[in-house]
């Protein structure tokens, strides 16, 4: 299956390039895991596209190729891009870690931004936002909101992005109740709408009252609404699936940082770096907080002004993991790198991390 | 509503797109056409369904868009395949690109709209009955819809004289032609019912399982339909359980890992093919039977020699 969308994608792809005529347009191109209109994750990548398009018009060309699985059939379609003359080019997902570098090796006069990766080279650029942060924000929302103090999370893959997410979430969460359970399944995709609504169907029949999500589909939130539970949107602002059951939505703006990049490229002061931005740089929103009593929404508020400013750091000690060793100690905060890297939950997680 | 009950009504609605594609596509084997297109034509029918549906908020409507946009799809591989005698499994491959795309550029207006939900059909004082009034009075009218199809093709394939004609056909089309069966009309009418099914189980994922239009919606079900059907042996009475097996097993796996006890969901998740494919290899054991059930001619390309 995955094997026929990506030779579908290189078909595609071959069929959307036309050949390079004016040289001084910058060519950028975009890799995709999902459909454009998966009204997420892909979806707001590609909103960044826009962007561009509308900021620098004729000076720059951009060209997309979305539904591009992860793996070596990535490799293609990067390579397929450099090769018909993108010059910036961004690939979108983890797991086009590897084959973004083996590209980049191969065209050194490329320049490569790779999302959410932490693997770097001369001419590899890695960018990702902090998304815990808005996490941190929804999971006090949760555990206030709450009425059966049990929250379900519809996780994809068990990477530090994801392990991340649910840790932030938990501290967000125990900072209002120490004694708030989260149960998490794991459902192994990016964008899988119908499993994702039974995994949220099932969290719900097992109690959780609040569903929130790191996979990119709407249906968890329609599902919520159906059931008469409350959730939160993931990557844009799905208030329109459901308009009863959606708290916030932390929203991912790629805008800004894709037309500093192409600026950069364009300039030619483009060189390798790691950016990872948050609700200070307006790389992660928040959308409108609704269906919420006053103090809550007030709470949010004042949660994310904190953030913004610096002032509180989402991991902040004292914070224990699962196995009970320390994580980081009262007034410490968990260093960057073991954030990037995290392969472990805080306490309180109701599962076990797959490894 | 109890935990039971609750996972109890998950289970049938993870397994009913399954069910209305793999019968369809059970009657198509079973007339000789094998049709890879399955995935396709229920994408088609998913976006054809919930286009109809949202501009003319009814449901009802949506669903026969959704039979339509399957048939049409289907249609086209009948006249690929029958008219113009190409290969089948290469044709059936092109399908599902073909609807795959297809969907993709009809439901481009109609991404991130919410959609109309088909609602329940409660069979009154029955669905009141507790725990098992809203399990099986309770449904909507795909579900009954595909639990009929289960007894209806049962019943013409094995017990009417239409059954024995498409079986004839997919076991020995030179026989059936000979006896003057039109081989290519009959295949035709089964590819097309085949699409009508496939629509309906597109039509059930964008209607009342997750009503939405997101591109690639159907993640992979069509194929998973494809399996059940050589699991079933082609026999539409196991077909059933082998897609309420499989519907099963998935949501446990879901069920388990929000229990927390830290089975891999990798290995949970891949608990649906495996069962299937154990169930499958007890089945085959029975080599008599089998046989007895394969068509012939699957696959085949019947050119008749006037």
């Amino acid at each position: 299956m995955k094997k026929i969308l990506g030779f579908a994608a290189a078909i595609a792809l071959s069929l959307a390039i036309v050949p390079a005529s004016a040289a001084d347009k910058l060519k950028v191109g975009f890799i995709y895991v999902g459909p454009v209109g998966d009204h997420g994750w892909s979806y707001q990548h590609d909103q960044g596209r826009k962007a561009i398009e509308e900021k620098f018009g004729d000076k720059v060309e951009t060209t997309f190729v979305e539904k591009v699985a992860e793996g070596p059939d990535a490799e293609r379609a990067i390579e397929r891009l450099a090769r018909k003359g993108s010059k910036l080019i961004f690939t979108t997902s983890f797991g086009f870690m590897e084959p973004t570098l083996k590209v980049a090796k191969r065209f050194p006069d490329v320049k490569f931004e790779h999302a959410t990766g932490y693997k770097r080279s001369d001419n590899v650029s890695t960018y990702s936002s902090r998304f815990y942060e808005g996490r941190y924000i929804i999971g006090q929302i949760a555990a206030k909101q709450s009425k059966s103090g049990v929250a379900g999370y519809i996780a994809s893959f068990p990477i530090p992005e994801v392990v991340r997410g649910i840790n932030a979430f938990m501290l967000g969460a125990q900072s209002v109740n120490p004694d708030f359970k989260l149960k998490v399944v794991w459902v192994n995709s990016w964008f899988d709408p119908g499993k994702e609504a039974d995994a949220a169907k099932v969290l719900i029949g097992q109690g959780a009252d609040i569903i929130t999500q790191h996979t990119d589909s709407t249906a968890p939130l329609q599902i919520a609404q159906e059931q008469g539970v409350h959730g939160f949107g993931q990557a844009s602002d799905m208030i329109a699936f459901a308009p009863k059951a959606q708290l916030t939505s932390i929203i991912d703006d790629w805008a800004s940082y894709y037309v500093s990049r192409t600026q950069a490229a364009l300039d030619g002061t483009w060189k390798s770096e790691d950016t990872w931005g948050g609700l200070n740089e307006k790389m992660v929103v928040m959308a409108d907080y609704t269906n919420l009593p006053d103090d809550v929404k007030k709470m949010a508020q004042e949660t994310e002004a904190k953030i913004t400013s610096g002032e509180l750091h989402p991991f902040q000690g004292p914070i224990t993991k699962q196995d009970g060793s320390v994580a980081a100690k009262e007034g410490e905060t968990v260093a960057v790198g073991e954030l990037l890297g995290m392969n472990w939950y805080v306490q309180g997680v109701d599962d076990q991390l797959p490894q | 509503m109890d935990a039971t009950q609750a996972v109890i009504l998950t289970i049938i609605t993870a397994s009913t797109p399954l069910l209305l594609a793999a019968i369809g596509e059970l009657v198509t084997e079973r007339s000789g056409v094998l049709n890879l297109g399955v995935e396709g034509m229920m994408v088609m029918g998913a976006v054809c369904g919930f286009a109809a549906a949202y501009t003319t908020g009814n449901p009802y409507i949506g669903i026969l868009a959704g039979v339509l946009g399957g048939v049409a799809l289907a249609f086209f591989f009948a006249i690929l395949t029958q008219t113009l005698a190409t290969n089948q499994v290469a044709t059936g491959l092109a399908l599902t690109l073909l609807g795959l795309g297809l969907s993709g550029l009809i439901g481009e207006s109609f991404v991130g709209l919410p959609g109309v939900k088909l609602q329940q059909l409660s069979i009154p004082f029955f669905s009141t009955i507790p725990f098992i009034g809203p399990i099986l009075f309770g449904q909507d009218i795909l579900v009954y819809t595909s639990v009929a199809l289960i007894f209806g093709t049962t019943y013409v394939l094995f017990k009417t004289r239409i059954g024995l004609i498409i079986r004839s056909v997919g076991d020995n089309h030179n026989s059936a032609h000979a006896l003057g069966y039109n081989v290519i009309a009959v295949r035709y009418a089964c590819i097309m019912f085949g699409g009508a099914c496939s629509g309906l189980a597109g039509a059930y994922l964008s209607l009342a399982y997750t009503p939405q239009w997101i591109e690639n919606m159907t993640a992979g079900r069509g194929w998973v339909a494809l399996a059940l059907v050589v699991f079933s042996t082609w026999l539409p009475k196991r077909l059933a359980i082998g897609a309420y097996l499989f519907g099963a097993v998935w949501i446990m796996g879901l069920y388990v890992q929000a229990l927390g006890f830290g089975i891999p969901s990798q290995f949970l998740s891949s608990l649906p093919y495996v069962v299937t494919i154990i169930a499958l290899v007890i089945i085959s054991g029975n080599k008599t039977l089998t046989r007895v059930n394969t068509p012939a001619c699957i696959g085949q390309t019947f050119v008749p020699d006037r």
